[in-house]
């Protein structure tokens, strides 16, 4: 499969942004500045910049607790992210959700999610609404290797299957769901073959490598639109923080980090292949991280710099005459 | 006697009971850490390190980490402990009492009634709850009014690391389902708890401190926060007596009453979102059957009726705090 020039640099831009953010909001949640629980992305970059790339306005995605890389993906506006990771005014959700709640439904991102398993039905309910108003649009499932577990992800892929709906499942399986090994965690250690019990088409492909991703999520969403019902995509990478920021990933064996940063980056992968190839330049790409640098490095100063929520925020946007 | 954290009353609640009763056991995501992973063992002990330091005593034949499915493993404790074992199941914060509801509600409250007496389903769900951690709507609930409406679960709120160990033991030693929900700001408290193992009755509430102007019941977390007003008011001449019920299932009634009927004011502090919580719980209660003794509206201190916001500032102002109970506490002393 050829991407054209454009596709390429897209693809580039949007996984290091992904890698920017991630990096600085690791950061900077060690000086103690951001509040609350933070999961991040760093490391899963192949699949929010390769499943969003093959969606449009109409389509939606739900997440999980580790959603910064599928808001990216999904673009929204990272200076609104790091506001919302700050709780400051400005942010995606005011300030009023977090790291974990953030959302623009706006870009048909239909939030990280803080309760495992919480999203697959939602995307079920976009799909269908898709379906019955003949929008052509498609909803992605993401959920992790822990979320693949929750009863509310198993029936929300017979739910889809039985309904023929426009669901993407897509396992982001990043080894570990908290503490737990994924092989060990996944019953029958065959996702794949979980999906296809539901009689859902699904494969297997490596997470370090883009063009594998792109090339999948590709293949599966032309399926979808083609009214063939759910697809299911199991998505092996790593993650290369801890279950949450603060966590010490004992559990990891030492070195882990380290190698698959080293040996396996995803970046790397991309950056080498695209320019052995000739088809993008080095120049270029480098040009692209110091563009990104500075976004986000923007978006960090202006965060820290916006105020924080009015008070009278506490009691909007909900019915409360108590 | 030592000093122990609120974390580690738990733990050694749990160690001590694990050691006299082969029957019980642990299991939920994390409570040990690690399985199957080629790093640490034990390598949480749960999330906020409760339960950590048991793998290596008990080993995995008595702790067991669970795949991330909250319904499958609520329900199996059910099902474990109606055949025979003592199970604490560890639901890691009350808000995911969303995904595995019916196991609780419609299963492991209902056996020992809906059965004709014929079971018995000793579980504990222990579970963290409360605001303050920034931890935002889906991870911040104080969720115990909604366990209290079912009849057949007993619901533990404690207010101390002290209170936490013997309330710990009793719920496990006891033979109904109960729900014991430790708010996650206090888990670094610190206090004097015995060493030996003791268990405080469910049902019984605690007199905190004794005065005759007004009646502070509160609940968890809001114990403190309401002794901490009442210390303040006591510097300007009002001496409350502050009532921790320790449960909110069953409720100590008398204890209530009888001190209503004493001092004739009462202010009622709970972290749960307003409607339908204990503090509306109490204060029907008190409006009923001890009517005649009050001398000024009941007053109730809760948070607002939204969910919990994430930014801090905002969080802030959700939460009650000392400063609101003692402006409801002057307010219902200056009443006439």
């Amino acid at each position: 499969m050829q991407l054209s020039r454009t596709d390429l640099t897209k693809a580039y831009t949007e996984m290091r942004t992904i890698r920017e953010f991630e990096e600085r909001v690791h950061k900077e949640f060690a000086t103690g500045l951001i509040p609350g629980f933070v999961h991040l992305y760093a490391g899963e970059e192949t699949s929010a910049v390769g499943v969003c790339m093959q969606l449009n306005g109409v389509d939606y995605i739900t997440s999980t607790h580790r959603g910064h890389g599928h808001c990216i993906g999904k673009g929204c506006n990272v200076e609104g992210m790091m506001k919302e990771i700050y709780g400051r005014q400005g942010g995606l959700c005011k300030g009023k959700g977090g790291s974990m709640h953030i959302a623009d439904v706006g870009k048909g991102m239909l939030g990280a999610n803080g309760i495992v398993g919480g999203g697959p039905p939602l995307a079920c309910g976009a799909a269908l609404a898709a379906k019955q108003r003949k929008t052509g649009g498609v909803a992605v499932a993401f959920f992790g290797d822990g979320g693949f577990n929750q009863g509310t992800t198993l029936e929300s892929m017979n739910f889809a299957s039985v309904y023929k709906l426009p669901v993407f499942f897509v396992l982001e399986d990043n080894g570990y769901a908290e503490t737990t090994a994924s092989t060990w965690s996944i019953g029958g250690h065959n996702p794949v073959q979980r999906a296809a019990g539901f009689g859902i088409p699904g494969e297997r492909v490596d997470g370090h490598d883009f063009f594998a991703v792109y090339r999948a999520a590709k293949e599966a969403i032309d399926r979808i639109r083609d009214g063939e019902g759910p697809q299911f995509l199991h998505i092996e990478f790593t993650r290369y923080y801890g279950h949450f920021e603060g966590d010490a990933m004992t559990y990891r064996p030492p070195g882990e980090v380290n190698d698959e940063r080293r040996y396996l980056d995803c970046l790397s992968f991309f950056r080498a292949r695209v320019t052995s190839a000739g088809l993008l330049e080095a120049k270029d790409l480098d040009a692209i991280d110091r563009e990104i640098a500075q976004l986000i490095d923007g978006a960090v100063t202006k965060a820290k710099a916006a105020p924080p929520p009015p008070a009278t925020d506490l009691t909007s946007d909900v019915y409360n005459s108590y | 006697m030592s000093k122990k954290s609120f974390r580690q009353a738990l733990n050694e609640a749990m160690r001590q009971e694990m050691e006299l009763d082969p029957r019980v056991i642990l299991l939920g995501e994390d409570v040990a850490g690690g399985m199957g992973a080629k790093g640490e063992q034990d390598a949480w002990g749960d999330v906020l390190g409760a339960s950590k330091g048991l793998l290596p005593e008990f080993g995995r034949e008595r702790i067991y980490d669970t795949p991330i499915s909250e319904s499958a493993f609520i329900g199996a404790a059910a099902g474990a402990a109606i055949n025979g074992l003592r199970p604490v199941a560890q639901l890691m914060f009350v808000d995911f009492f969303g995904v595995c509801g019916d196991q609780i509600i419609n299963q492991m409250a209902k056996f020992r009634y809906m059965f004709g007496g014929k079971a018995t389903t000793p579980v504990v769900i222990r579970t963290l709850c409360g605001a303050g951690l920034r931890a935002a709507a889906q991870h911040s609930q104080c969720l115990y009014p909604i366990f209290t409406h079912i009849p057949g679960l007993k619901v533990v709120v404690p207010s101390s690391p002290a209170e936490a160990k013997g309330l710990m033991i009793a719920a496990i030693r006891d033979d109904d389902p109960v729900i014991f929900l430790e708010h996650k700001a206090m888990y670094d408290d610190t206090e004097e708890v015995p060493d030996e193992p003791y268990a405080i009755p469910l049902g019984k509430a605690r007199i905190v401190r004794e005065g005759g102007d007004a009646t502070i019941v509160a609940f968890g977390r809001m114990v403190k926060f309401a002794t901490q007003a009442a210390a303040a008011l006591e510097k300007k001449g009002v001496k409350c007596t502050v009532i921790d019920p320790r449960t909110t299932s069953p409720l100590d009634k008398t204890a209530i009453l009888d001190s209503v009927s004493k001092t004739g004011r009462l202010v009622v502090v709970d972290e749960a979102n307003p409607r339908c919580n204990m503090a509306t719980d109490v204060s029907a209660l008190v409006a009923q059957d001890a009517f005649k003794a009050l001398k000024a509206p009941i007053r109730m201190v809760t948070p607002p009726h939204t969910p919990v916001p994430f930014a801090g500032e905002l969080e802030d102002l959700y939460i009650p705090s000392p400063a609101t109970i003692e402006a409801a506490v002057s307010a219902t002393v200056s009443y006439h």
